[in-house]
């Protein structure tokens, strides 16, 4: 399975883990720091992977306080 | 996961609701939040006309999109912050947006109409470049929409926007900036009103509203904001919110419902004291405007003519 990073942006080639969740934990990625896109299309944390899958994993926290 | 109102496959979860959404049902939660916080705050009365300050982000462009879809006839304001590449791609985001829905967008450049950008800035007065920014975007906005008629101001300040900065105050306990922090700064004199119309919604549904509305925001995060303490904070709440969802939310309402009052005298006090910078016409409590002082010494410092052949 493909998973896309971003910020700076590269790619990690992974076996497909049983879920969005489990894949969040694997990368030490806080769930709500980020939105997870499936094939294009935005997927909730119980959804299940698998190999042919390509997966972003998009931050949304931006920076500016003012 | 099962949509929380129709019972179609969910889309997107949130966890401070304890529910999943589809893609309809989470738009239309979207504009719901939006439209409770326009009413409760009373942010934009009939009639009034409204800019709202776009940078080509999640926020500022889900905020226009959704106060059009609410029946505002909301205008854009894009400021051009200098920031390399950065600024080129945000400025881009922010023009192909309101291309796209034929939507008006005012623009005002930093160095253009003020002789420096914020590199330069947050350079001339030793700050992070953060502050040199924050400064000016609240100037110029403010500026912007004086000069050109509008009644109230519209920033794309969320849920962990106004979360984090509450942190920040309360651990320093910054009792003026609590004062004020506030979905609605009112109107008064040399100012337009302010309004957060977003405060009730994370940014996590900003993004997702976006990706669902087929918004094409810039994605990547300002090169100067990395590592500031505003981010640290988002971090620490967000970790809190994994291990008790609705932390935030119950952070910052009950601050709204239950705290600001407590400190609002000091803010009054601070704005009982201001009066026309003789520079630019800004209401300020000192001889010269804090944006006045930090345009005085970036352009003394690093001349543009200077910067520009470098």
């Amino acid at each position: 399975m493909k998973v896309v990073l971003r910020n700076p942006r590269r790619e990690l080639e992974v076996p497909a883990p049983h879920s969005v969740a489990q894949l969040l934990t694997d990368l030490d990625v806080v769930p709500e720091s980020v939105l997870v896109i499936r094939n294009d299309t935005l997927a909730t944390h119980d959804e299940r992977l698998h190999d042919d899958d390509v997966v972003e994993i998009r931050p949304v926290t931006s920076g500016g306080a003012a | 996961m099962k949509c929380r109102r129709c019972r179609a496959p969910a889309v997107i979860d949130v966890r401070r609701h304890n529910a999943g959404f589809c893609a309809d049902c989470f738009t239309r939660h979207c504009r719901e939040q939006v439209r409770r916080a326009i009413d409760d705050h009373e942010m934009i009365a009939p009639g009034q006309r409204v800019l709202v300050a776009v940078s080509g982000g999640k926020d500022s462009l889900g905020l226009w999109h959704l106060l059009r879809a609410l029946g505002y006839e909301t205008d854009g304001l894009y400021v051009g912050l200098g920031i390399g590449e950065y600024s080129d791609e945000s400025g881009d985001s922010a023009r192909a947006f309101a291309h796209e829905h034929g939507w008006p967008l005012l623009e005002v450049d930093l160095r253009a109409t003020y002789g420096f950008d914020v590199p330069s800035g947050a350079r001339a007065i030793r700050r992070v470049p953060c502050s040199a920014c924050g400064l000016s975007k609240r100037h110029v906005f403010n500026d912007a929409a004086r000069a050109n008629g509008y009644d109230v101001l519209a920033t794309g300040h969320n849920l962990d926007d106004e979360a984090a900065v509450l942190l920040g105050n309360v651990l320093r306990w910054e009792t003026g900036y609590l004062g004020r922090q506030h979905p609605v700064l009112p109107a008064a004199p040399g100012f337009v009103q302010k309004v957060k119309p977003l405060v009730r919604l994370g940014e996590r549904e900003l993004a997702a509203y976006c990706v669902l509305t087929g918004i094409d925001y810039i994605v990547e995060e300002c090169p100067m904001a990395a590592g500031n303490r505003h981010l640290g904070y988002k971090e620490l709440l967000n970790e809190i919110e994994e291990r008790s969802p609705g932390t935030k939310a119950a952070f910052l309402f009950g601050f709204l419902e239950r705290g600001h009052e407590r400190f609002a005298a000091d803010a009054v006090e601070e704005r009982a004291d201001l009066h026309p910078c003789p520079e630019c016409g800004a209401p300020t409590p000192a001889d010269v405007c804090s944006f006045c002082r930090l345009r005085a010494r970036a352009t003394r410092v690093i001349p543009v003519a200077a910067e520009n052949s470098a």
